[in-house]
């Protein structure tokens, strides 16, 4: 079977995130002060081929651990769908 | 001994690097491709500056599983010499053969300037004929050089004498003010526990030449040369 994955990698939380302070003060400029606390990440879209929803996320923890993150700097979250 | 300096796609730091060894110091310089697996025999791998397959991903990501790096990786566990400055330096921390990560500037900015470089210890061959009571005038280029890594192993690194270099104001001290990237502790380059493999972000190969009216980067070599 076919599963896609939608992956979003983040900077670590404890991280200063430059692009994302940036944006949020530049959030006053557009008239939207609200709006605070931006960070920015990456969002990864990929087609995995499985056996079943359980292996294709295991694949994807394999993908993302060996390539696609970085865990001293970044964590990875993901959500996976048959297509 | 005979060095093999690496080039990737997007390397640009490379002819500098071969450059300085071949005409500077007048040593033996192989020219490595990252699709060999051949390192030539060379003692010595340079992993050089620049944007290895564009920075895609993460800086250094891709680079680290070409094929020319499976071989330094071998090359590296077997005790052998490896410096990565810049780029270079980043690819090491992927591949895993140095600790830590560089993110990007707390600035966000690609910063390109002469930077005050102090030796942190002699204990390195890339170090030991440096002054350390001395700072040097060596110029730094990158958008990524904020050296990270977690406590423990920053501890690690301090206690084993493995930060090579800090960024220091004009009196030597690592301030705030002289952190050009936000680097923890001020740290410019370290080496690993085997003292064989260095990473820096600075570029002692723009800083060898006396047509450039600065010599400072030349000692990192001679160093090397001496000691390794």
């Amino acid at each position: 079977m076919k599963f896609k994955a939608e992956i979003d990698v983040m900077p670590l939380d404890a991280l200063l995130d430059p692009q994302g302070k940036a944006v949020s003060n530049s959030m006053k400029t557009v008239g939207m002060p609200e709006i605070s606390e931006v960070r920015i990440g990456r969002h990864i879209r990929l087609h995995v081929e499985a056996e079943n929803e359980s292996a294709a996320s295991e694949k994807v923890t394999e993908a993302c651990k060996k390539l696609l993150a970085n865990a001293i700097m970044e964590s990875f979250t993901f959500s996976i769908e048959a297509v | 001994m005979t060095f093999g300096v690496v080039t990737f796609p997007g390397s640009n730091c490379d002819e500098d690097m071969v450059y300085v060894l071949e005409n500077i110091l007048n040593q033996k310089v192989e020219r490595l491709w990252h699709k060999d697996t051949d390192l030539k025999g060379v003692d010595f791998v340079v992993l050089p500056g620049g944007f290895s397959y564009g920075d895609y991903l993460r800086s250094g990501a891709i680079a680290k599983l070409s094929p020319i790096m499976g071989s330094v990786i071998e090359h590296a566990k077997a005790g052998k010499y490896v410096l990565g400055i810049c780029n270079g330096f980043q690819i090491l921390t992927e591949s895993g053969l140095l600790d830590g990560a560089l993110l990007h500037n707390d600035q966000q900015k690609f910063i390109c300037k002469n930077v005050n470089l102090k030796p942190a210890s002699n204990e390195s061959g890339i170090t030991k004929d440096l002054d350390i009571s001395k700072s040097y005038k060596i110029p730094i280029a990158h958008g990524e050089g904020r050296f990270y890594a977690d406590d423990a192993t920053i501890k690690r690194l301090i206690d084993n004498n493995q930060v090579l270099f800090q960024y220091v104001d004009e009196n030597g001290i690592a301030s705030a003010e002289a952190n050009p990237n936000g680097s923890v502790n001020n740290i410019a380059g370290i080496c690993n526990e085997g003292r064989n493999v260095f990473g820096m972000m600075p570029h002692p190969e723009r800083a060898a030449d006396k047509d450039l009216a600065n010599e400072d980067g030349r000692a990192f070599f001679e160093s090397i040369l001496k000691n390794c």
